[in-house]
C-alpha cells in the first residue's frame, strides 16, 4: 500500500497533523512497447501543460466561473485515458479537464470553453465544471458529488444491453464515497455485473477536510468493496505504469463480462481545492513529499533509466508546448457566445422563447 | 455596535447562539475552513468539535442527522454550500423535516435551521447560481426565510433559531459582503413572518426580498430623483408570508411591481402577484408586474449579470405601471 497515515491528531489545524506521504515502490517492470511508453509520457505532458495554462489563463482573469485543476493528479487519467477504447465512455467530475483531454477532446476546445468562447466544447456556456465531448464518448463533467456515478451505470447499461462491447470508466474523488450516490451505484453495478469501472482518485482532500477524518475506513473506496462483493484493488495513482496496466486489466474484465470494478488510485493535487484556494491547511512536509513524488517526475526519471534519450523526451515537451501555445491563440481568437445563447438547448423545440 | 457585512453578521449570531448547549453546527468544511463564504469562521476554535461539526460530503446525511438531533431536543444548524447541493437532501427536507409534526401528530418536531446561500454572484453557472427558494415554499411545515441586509441576517437567524419550527434560512450569495451596517453586538431578534416597510410612497409598490433588493432599492431611487413616490416592501420572510403588508400598500398605490431573481414560472412572485389580484384587485390602476430570471439555466458569468433581473429592467415595470 504505497501510502502512510498515521494517527489522527491538530484537529483545529490540519496543518500541523502527521503528513500522509506516499511510498512508491518502483518501477513495476511492465514489458510495455517503447511506443506505449512515449503515448503515456505524452499524455501526461499534454495534461500537465495544458492545466498550467489554465492555470495562467485563470491568473490573468481569463477564465469565467470558477475552476478546479488536477495538476499533480494527471497519472489517473493518462493511465486510463490510454488504456481505453476510442467508443468507451468516460464520466468525470468538475475537476475534469485531463479526463477529457486523454479521452480524446481537443485542446482548442477545452481551453476555449474556460474562456467561455464560442469555440469552446460547450460553445462557450458550460465553462470549466461542465465539460464534455459526445463524438468521443466523453460523457461529460458532473459538479454534484456523486451523481454520476448512478448515470455511468446507465450507459454501461445501455452497452450491455446492446451489447456493444463498450465499457463505461467514471471518476470521481476520495469524499464522493461518503454520499449515498457511490453506495446505490456500486450496487447496482455488481447486481447486474455492468461493464463499468470506478476510479476513485483519492487525493486525501474532501476539498479542505482530510479524508480520514470523515472517513470510517482508511481507504475511501477500496475499503468499502468488499461490501459489494468487488475485489479491494489499491493503486499508486502517481505512477502512470501502475495505473495503465490496473487499467488494461478492469477494461478486459468489464469487456468481457466479468462486470464492475472499483479502483481506489492514490495521489496528490498540488494546489488547492478550486480557484480560490490557497490549499494552506495541508502539512508543508505533506505538499513537498507529493511535490517530490510528481507524477512527470517520476515517469521521466524512470524513462532515463530505462534507457530513453532526454532529447527524446525533451522533443516531446517542446512539440506539447506548441500545442498548447496553438490551443491558446485559437481559443482566444473565438468569439464570445451571443448572449441569446442562454435561451437555447432548453427543450427540445429548439428553446425556451415559448416560455420566456 | 460595530460595522458588519452580512457573513460576519451571520457569524456573529452563531457564535451568539452556540452559547446555548442545544445548538450544533454541521456541515462540509464549516469547522476548520469555516465554510466556503466563512460564515462559520473561528467557531470550532471557540466552541469546539462537538459543537461545531466537519462533516462528510453527504447532505441527505447532513439534514437527517440535523433532524434527529432537533427530535432529540438539541437545536442544530445545518449548513449547505450552495442552493444546487441542497437537492441532494430533498428526501430528508420535504418528506421528513417538513412533515414530522404532522405526521406524529404534534407528537415530534424538528425545530432545525438550513442554512443555504442562494442566488448568482460567482458566475459559476447552475448549482452556484441558482434561486430554487419555491421549491421550499411548496413543502408545507417548514418556513422559509430570507434577509437582505446585515441587521436582519443575525436578527433572523437567532429568530429561526428560537422558532418551534424547521427554517430554511437562505442567504444570498452577492450581498454577503456588499454592504455594511450597523450591527448590534448583543443578541436580539427580527420576527420572522413581518416584512421590511423600507420606504413609505404613493404611486407604486415595488416588492422583493433577498437578493434582489439592492437593485430594488437602486430602482426606487431612480424614481424617486424623477418625483415618483415609491412604496418599496422587503418581504424577508416568504413563510410565513406578511400578506398584510403587502395588500395594504397595494391598496394604497394601486401599482405592484414584484421583483424575484428565480425563474418565471411559478416562482414566488407569481404567490404575491396572486394575492394581490385575491385581496386588493379593485384597488389596482394598472396590471401587476413581475421582474423576475427567465424560465434557463441559471447561465456562466457574463451572461450571469443578463440573467439576473437588473435595476434597468424594476424601473421600466414600475414605469408602465404609471403610463396613464
Ligand atoms: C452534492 C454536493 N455537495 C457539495 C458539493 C461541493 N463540493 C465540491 S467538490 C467537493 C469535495 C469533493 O471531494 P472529493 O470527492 O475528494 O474530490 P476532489 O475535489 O478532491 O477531486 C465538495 C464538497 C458538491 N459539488 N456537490
Ligand atoms: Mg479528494
Amino acid at each position: 500500500m504505497p501510502m502512510s497515515i498515521e494517527a489522527d491528531q491538530g484537529l483545529y489545524d490540519y496543518s500541523t497533523r502527521p503528513q500522509r506521504t506516499p511510498t512508491p515502490e518502483g518501477d513495476p517492470g511492465l514489458s510495455l512497447s517503447d511506443d506505449t511508453r512515449l503515448g503515456l509520457y505524452t499524455r501526461l505532458q499534454e495534461l500537465r501543460q495544458l492545466e498550467k495554462r489554465a492555470y495562467d489563463l485563470f491568473m490573468q482573469n481569463l477564465v469565467k466561473g470558477t475552476s478546479h485543476l488536477s495538476l499533480g493528479m494527471e497519472a489517473v487519467a493518462a493511465g486510463f485515458g490510454q488504456a481505453m477504447r476510442a467508443d468507451d465512455y468516460a464520466f468525470a467530475t468538475y475537476r475534469g479537464h485531463a479526463h477529457a483531454l486523454s479521452k480524446g477532446a481537443s485542446m482548442d476546445g477545452v481551453l476555449a470553453e474556460l474562456l467561455g468562447r464560442q469555440n469552446g466544447l460547450m460553445g462557450g456556456k458550460g465553462g470549466s465544471m461542465h465539460l464534455s465531448d459526445a463524438a468521443r464518448g466523453m460523457m461529460g463533467s458532473y459538479a454534484i458529488i456523486g451523481a454520476h456515478l448512478t448515470l455511468a451505470n446507465g450507459t454501461a447499461w445501455s452497452a450491455q444491453l446492446r451489447d456493444s462491447g463498450q465499457v463505461t470508466v467514471c471518476f470521481f474523488g476520495d469524499g464522493t464515497t461518503n454520499i449515498g450516490a457511490f453506495h446505490e451505484a456500486l450496487n447496482f453495478a455488481a447486481v447486474w455485473d455492468l461493464p463499468v469501472v470506478f476510479v476513485c482518485e483519492n487525493n486525501l482532500y474532501m476539498e479542505y477536510t482530510p479524508i480520514d477524518l470523515i472517513t470510517s475506513v482508511d481507504h475511501p473506496a477500496a475499503d468499502r468493496a468488499s461490501a459489494y462483493g468487488l475485489e479491494r484493488i489499491v493503486i499508486d495513482g502517481n505512477d502512470v505504469d501502475r495505473v495503465y496496466d490496473t487499467a488494461l486489466r478492469v477494461l478486459e474484465k468489464a469487456r468481457s463480462g466479468g462486470g464492475p470494478s472499483l479502483v481506489e488510485a492514490l495521489t496528490y493535487r498540488s494546489g488547492g481545492h478550486s480557484r480560490a484556494d490557497p490549499g494552506k491547511y495541508r502539512p508543508a512536509e505533506e505538499v513537498k513529499a507529493w511535490a517530490d513524488y510528481d507524477p512527470i517526475i517520476v515517469y521521466h526519471q524512470r524513462l532515463l533509466a530505462r534507457g530513453f534519450g532526454e532529447e527524446t523526451l525533451t522533443e516531446i515537451n517542446n512539440k506539447v508546448a506548441d500545442q498548447v501555445n496553438q490551443a491558446t491563440e485559437a481559443a482566444k481568437a473565438g468569439a464570445e457566445p451571443e448572449l441569446e445563447s442562454i435561451f437555447t438547448e432548453l427543450w427540445a423545440d429548439g428553446g425556451s422563447t415559448w416560455r420566456n | 455596535m460595530a460595522e458588519l457585512n452580512i457573513a460576519q453578521a451571520l457569524n456573529a449570531a452563531l457564535s451568539s447562539a452556540l452559547e446555548d448547549d442545544r445548538v450544533v453546527l454541521l456541515g462540509e468544511d464549516v469547522g476548520t475552513t469555516g465554510g466556503v463564504f466563512r460564515v462559520t469562521d473561528g467557531l470550532l476554535q471557540k466552541y469546539g468539535p462537538d459543537r461545531v461539526i466537519d462533516t462528510p460530503v453527504a447532505e441527505s446525511g447532513i439534514v437527517g442527522a440535523a433532524f434527529g438531533m432537533a427530535v432529540g431536543g438539541m437545536r442544530p444548524i445545518a449548513e449547505m454550500q450552495f442552493m444546487g447541493f441542497s437537492y441532494p437532501a430533498f428526501d430528508q427536507i420535504i418528506n421528513h423535516v417538513a412533515r414530522i409534526r404532522n405526521r406524529s401528530q404534534g407528537r415530534f418536531t424538528a425545530p432545525l435551521v438550513i442554512r443555504i446561500p442562494y442566488g448568482a454572484g460567482i458566475g459559476a453557472a447552475e448549482h452556484h447560481s441558482e434561486s430554487a427558494e419555491a421549491i421550499y415554499v411548496q413543502a408545507p411545515g417548514v418556513k422559509v426565510v430570507v434577509p437582505a441586509t446585515p441587521y436582519d441576517a443575525k436578527g433572523m437567524l437567532l429568530a429561526a433559531l428560537d422558532d418551534p419550527d424547521p427554517v430554511i434560512f437562505l442567504e444570498p450569495i452577492r450581498l454577503y459582503r456588499s454592504i455594511k451596517q450597523e450591527v448590534p453586538d448583543e443578541a436580539y431578534r427580527v420576527p420572522l413572518g413581518v416584512a421590511a416597510h423600507l420606504r413609505q410612497g404613493r404611486d407604486v409598490s415595488l416588492i422583493g426580498y433577498g437578493s434582489m433588493m439592492r437593485e430594488v432599492n437602486a430602482a426606487a431611487d431612480i424614481l424617486a430623483a424623477e418625483g415618483v413616490s415609491v412604496d418599496v416592501i422587503d418581504l424577508r420572510s416568504l413563510v410565513p408570508f406578511d400578506a398584510e403588508m403587502v395588500i395594504d400598500s397595494a391598496q394604497r398605490t394601486g401599482r405592484v411591481v414584484v421583483v424575484q431573481e428565480a425563474p418565471r414560472s411559478a416562482g414566488f412572485a407569481a404567490e404575491v402577484v396572486a394575492q394581490v389580484q385575491e385581496k386588493a384587485l379593485y384597488s389596482l390602476n394598472a396590471p401587476v408586474e413581475r421582474v423576475t430570471g427567465y424560465d434557463i439555466v441559471v447561465p456562466l458569468r457574463r451572461a450571469e449579470k443578463h440573467f439576473v433581473p437588473s435595476v434597468a429592467r424594476v424601473v421600466a415595470a414600475a414605469r408602465r405601471t404609471l403610463e396613464p
